[in-house]
């Protein structure tokens, strides 16, 4: 394989890292804060990619289109906090689970009512369509290259929101101690609605950048779900850091071993069986990686708080 | 929604009522309605209900039910048909490995099925029976023959794609048989995989000059959408599956230019095909795809059957399945010894429509009567 | 085992009961059992075979969950992967099968139709995967927990549906039911018997092992983990061993299933399994002996039943649902039968 290859696939990871890290942090942030687990993350995303196709669509600007889709999902995000979440923050996470797998249900099942089963068109936008050159000769297109560049000023924004802020403070407060930021004074109901709009937005936003390279389609979520829970876990959960790297770690080792474990494997299997096995192994990989990481660190990389 | 409300009104009715009428025909459909992949599933119940809208009988009854793409699901619904209803034929399965769930206990105990589209090698060999009929292909059909119509072309390198499980690895294995020439590569990705950016770098690092790629759904979606965006200058063939009118329409413009083969396209000239496209965007304002067309044909099939013999009379109806006795809206279509289609595969290239919105369009014939490999493992 | 103390035994804090057999938490019990029982009889001799067989999945479906419910509810330990040991059950049942048909060895064994061999080598089978991922994901805790033993199950998920030799995502199919000697198992309610059988006997099981000093000090470790470090016991081996006979008792409901459904796929392994059987659990009641048998007639009903009123079914599943977790917090059992007491 050669070095341009390589770098190629470097960035390759590098860009599927990025979009999980803009779906985990919303993940980890609302389980930091409020002890929440959302299996309903991923409507939110699908909520975004809807939005912005259907945006898209009728006004003709992707960019229109990503911001309807992002406000759209931050408003799911408040409303299905005020109606349902509230009422489980006190209850265990078994009740939780449940709530938000029913959730998954109304979501996937009133989209496909609404908008029928048919996957919706969504593509980027013509001044991101094209390609630009890498160093060694290949090309890379523009339009990962901007996921990227999302992901990193979303990082550096959650950076400065939480060590900077006053909502940074109460969330970091909250994240310590649930009990004390009542004492301070602040409307906690208000604070965590907030926080769960917020990490539905930024569910939302990974929908949107996203289905323009992908389905736009129902059940969307669900994979890109279980992929982030892995990256949280790893990074260990309610840490925006954690987050960070697990989904850089995740993202270069899911592309990296469907690269190069059918090519290991060819050294010593007929192409076809080398092929197939090691894409198998491939698929195991990143689950491989969080039952050793777990098994040595058992609250993940960067654990804030069970 | 309609349908099945209609449905199950019907059966509400008619249990009241079924010793009175003991020549009413009664079909049970279990098909993929909810989920990923719905969309396949609503095709074949439209289609299929639009050939018996047409024929407007009153003795037919379509009982419908949503599998979810879950097989033990799927089974449980077989057994309520079965056992409950008491169903004379059963359709509708759009997924293989359900199919494979579900079609073996069915056909043994007696009742008729009608595949509208899965068509697993196992049930066109060493699996077969009398009493499964496949009106939509086996398998291996369209790959096969974008093989042996890219070898025609004078495509000499193909570099392969197609996701890791048994419908993936056959679907390479079709294209091979007939392309009968050495490929570059084969990539195999995961099933239900969404980001393809590692593959591509390997395509365009391959010294290929074609890529054939099978990925059904929203597989492909992602892959077409991903593909374009990463300006890889190569032409691209896959099968029908891959490229249906719905799935184009999500692509977009992305999906200019790709060619597929397929044993059915609306613009195909015939009589029978016309009427049923005319019939279909009225009835339900939107373009058939070939799922589609595999149900409306499926449910005429049946229809011909009908007017010659009741399926209690085994014998005779599966004679009249098997003479295929009707206007197939592909044109020519006759079953094999193993009762799967052998029939012409015609190529389509997606082009820019009136609208302005991508559609395929007939190019020319891949091959004329093709016949699946596994007829001859067939002993029935 | 580590030795327990005896003050822990819930026996000693069972108030005594005033005629036990009448209170209403038993009558709902015994009247779900019989029904349970009967229903299926007089579906078959009304001829009804389909209602026979639709309630031998309830059966299995439940005595899969009472499995996880040992786990979840008696050991605090939310696995969110026992579709591993379902599945794993159900490819014991259908490798077996396969190879007992065409006579090939598998592993230098040859293969067999007989359930009791089946059965025995799905548990042993189960048992062990268990004891190897029961011994590392219990390092861990809390979510941390649920997730590793999520990625486990989706290492058996893709390792299925990628392995050519069984089928791989196209599955498996028995083409005849597996036989169990001096029966039936092709007819209906004989079948249903034998599942209806293994529910018994895994309730059993459970409310026996959590009467025992085992059972009190598995409670324990869920509820106060330093009195029982205190006791001199350590909480790992017990949580390990709980673990391990959960999923050996799911794992059998699995062997079972893919015999009732004729076939076994990777379907039994994924995710959504695993979603649907904690589902079950916590509709039903979490830690109630019983709640999975409610869980899993009320989830199987619903399913097949609104399946035939809508497509859009699965909305309105997930608003009952909802319903339960927001405004019957004791699950169905508890909405039927009144609050916990000690069972």
């Amino acid at each position: 394989m050669s070095v341009t290859l390589l770098i190629e696939q470097l960035i390759n990871g590098l860009q599927l890292g990025t979009m999980l890290f803009l779906m985990a942090s919303g993940l980890t942030l609302v389980f930091g804060v409020m002890g929440l687990i959302n299996l309903a993350h991923g409507s939110f995303y699908m909520v975004g990619a809807y939005v912005t196709a259907l945006a898209t669509a009728s006004t003709g600007s992707f960019l229109l289109g990503l911001a309807a889709g992002v406000l759209a999902a931050a408003a799911a995000g408040a409303i299905v906090e005020l109606l349902v979440i509230r009422r489980l923050y006190r209850r265990q996470h078994l009740d939780q689970v449940l709530a938000t797998f029913a959730l998954i249900l109304i979501f996937s099942e009133g989209t496909r009512w609404l908008f029928g089963s048919s996957p919706l068109w969504l593509s980027p936008p013509e001044a991101l369509a094209g390609s630009v050159a890498l160093p060694g000769g290949s090309r890379y297109p523009v339009y990962r290259l901007v996921i990227i560049a999302v992901g990193v000023v979303v990082a550096a924004g959650l950076y400065l929101l939480i060590a900077h802020t006053r909502l940074g403070m109460r969330i970091r407060a909250g994240e310590s101690d649930r009990e004390m930021i009542g004492a301070l004074g602040v409307n906690i109901r208000r604070l965590y609605t907030l926080v769960f709009a917020l990490g539905a937005a930024l569910a939302g936003l990974a929908g949107s950048l996203v289905g323009a390279l992908q389905s736009v389609q129902v059940g969307m979520g669900e994979p890109v779900l279980i992929l982030a829970f892995v990256v949280i876990v790893i990074g260990g959960i309610g840490s925006i850091k954690g987050a960070l790297l697990g989904a850089l770690l995740v993202g270069l080792v899911d592309t990296l071993g469907r690269v190069f474990l059918p090519a290991l494997f060819g050294q010593f299997m007929a192409p076809s069986d080398a092929a197939g096995a090691g894409t198998a192994l491939a698929a195991m990989l990143i689950y491989i990686l969080m039952a050793v990481i777990l098994a040595f660190k058992p609250k993940g990389l960067f654990a804030a708080h069970d | 929604m309609n349908k099945l409300t209609r449905a199950g009104l019907g059966l509400l009715m008619t249990t009241a009522v079924a010793t009175a009428q003991a020549e009413e025909v009664r079909i049970g459909m279990i098909t993929t309605l909810s989920g990923g992949g719905s969309h396949l599933g609503v095709d074949v119940r439209d289609g299929f209900m639009l050939a018996i809208d047409q024929a407007d009988r009153g003795d037919i009854e379509v009982l419908i039910q949503d599998d979810a793409r879950r097989p033990d699901l799927a089974k449980t619904l077989s057994n309520e048909f079965m056992q409950r209803d008491e169903v004379d034929i059963m359709t509708g399965i759009i997924w293989s490995n359900l199919a494979m769930a579900v079609v073996p206990s069915v056909v043994r105990q007696g009742t008729f099925y009608l595949s509208p589209n899965a068509g697993p090698s196992a049930l066109a060999g060493k699996m077969c029976h009398e009493n499964y009929f496949n009106v939509a292909y086996q398998n291996d059909n369209l790959h096969g023959a974008m093989g042996a119509w890219m070898r025609e072309q004078g495509y000499e390198a193909p570099i392969l794609m197609a996701p890791n499980y048994p419908a993936g690895t056959d679907a390479l294995a079709g294209f091979k048989h007939l392309y009968e020439g050495e490929v570059i590569d084969e990539i195999y990705t995961q099933l239900g995989q969404t980001d393809y950016a590692a593959e591509i770098a390997r395509i365009r690092a391959s010294d290929a000059d074609s890529l054939f790629f099978f990925l059904p759904g929203g597989m492909g979606i992602s892959f077409m959408k991903q593909w374009e965006n990463s300006g890889v200058e190569m032409p691209v063939f896959g099968a029908a599956f891959s490229l249906d009118e719905t799935i184009i329409k999500a692509v977009g413009s992305a999906a200019i230019g790709a060619m597929n083969t397929s044993q059915w396209a609306y613009d195909l000239e015939n009589a029978a095909n016309q009427a049923f496209v005319e019939g279909f965007r009225e009835a339900y304002e939107r373009t058939p795809t070939l799922y589609a067309a595999q149900g409306y044909d499926t449910a005429r099939l049946i229809l011909s059957a009908l007017e010659k013999a009741h399926p209690s009379d085994k014998d005779a109806f599966r004679e009249a399945l098997r003479e295929a006795d009707f206007d197939s809206v592909r044109g020519k279509f006759r079953f094999g010894p193993n009762h799967h289609p052998i029939q012409d595969i015609h190529v389509r290239e997606v082009v820019e429509g009136e609208d302005g919105e991508p559609t395929n369009r007939l190019v020319g014939l891949a091959v004329e009567d093709i016949q699946d490999v596994y007829a001859e493992q067939c002993r029935m | 085992m580590t030795r327990l103390h005896p003050t822990t035994t819930p026996a000693a804090e069972r108030p005594a009961g005033t005629n036990r057999w009448l209170d209403r938490a038993h009558l709902v019990q015994g009247g779900l059992l019989t029904l349970m029982l009967l229903a299926p009889v007089a579906a078959h001799l009304l001829g009804e075979v389909y209602y026979v067989n639709l309630a031998s999945r309830i059966a299995l479906v439940a005595m899969a969950a009472v499995g996880l419910n040992l786990a979840i509810g008696y050991g605090g330990m939310i696995s969110f992967g026992h579709a591993a040991y379902f599945g794993l059950g159900g490819y014991v049942s259908g490798v077996s099968a396969y190879h007992a048909f065409d006579g090939s060895l598998v592993m230098g064994l040859p293969g067999s139709d007989d359930m009791l061999v089946i059965w025995l080598a799905a548990a042993l089978l189960c048992g062990l995967l268990a004891l190897v991922i029961g011994a590392i994901s219990l390092r861990t805790s809390g979510v941390y927990f649920i997730m590793i033993t999520l990625a486990f199950a989706q290492m058996a998920y893709y390792f299925a549906n990628s392995w050519p030799d069984y089928g791989g995502e196209d599955g498996l199919p028995i083409y005849l039911r597996n036989s169990l000697p001096g029966l039936d198992t092709n007819h209906a309610l004989s079948f249903f018997l034998v599942c209806f059988t293994g529910l018994v006997f895994s309730l059993a099981l459970t409310s026996r092992l959590m009467k025992s000093r085992f059972g009190a000090a598995l409670s324990m470790a869920r509820l106060n983990e330093t009195r029982l470090a205190t006791a001199g016991i350590s909480p790992f081996p017990i949580r390990l061993v709980a673990f391990v006979i959960s999923a050996m008792i799911t794992g059998l409901a699995g062997a079972l299933y893919a015999d009732l459904n004729g076939f076994v796929s990777p379907s039994m392994l994924s995710w959504h399994l695993s979603g649907e059987l904690m589902v079950i659990v916590i509709l039903g009641g979490v830690g109630r002996l019983y709640g999975p048998l409610a869980g899993a007639i009320l989830f199987v009903l619903m399913e097949t039943l609104l399946g035939g009123l809508t497509e859009y079914w699965k909305f309105f599943l997930g608003l009952v649902l909802l319903g339960v977790v927001l405004f019957a917090r004791q699950g169905v059992i508890g909405w039927l039968a009144g609050r916990e007491r000690h069972e």
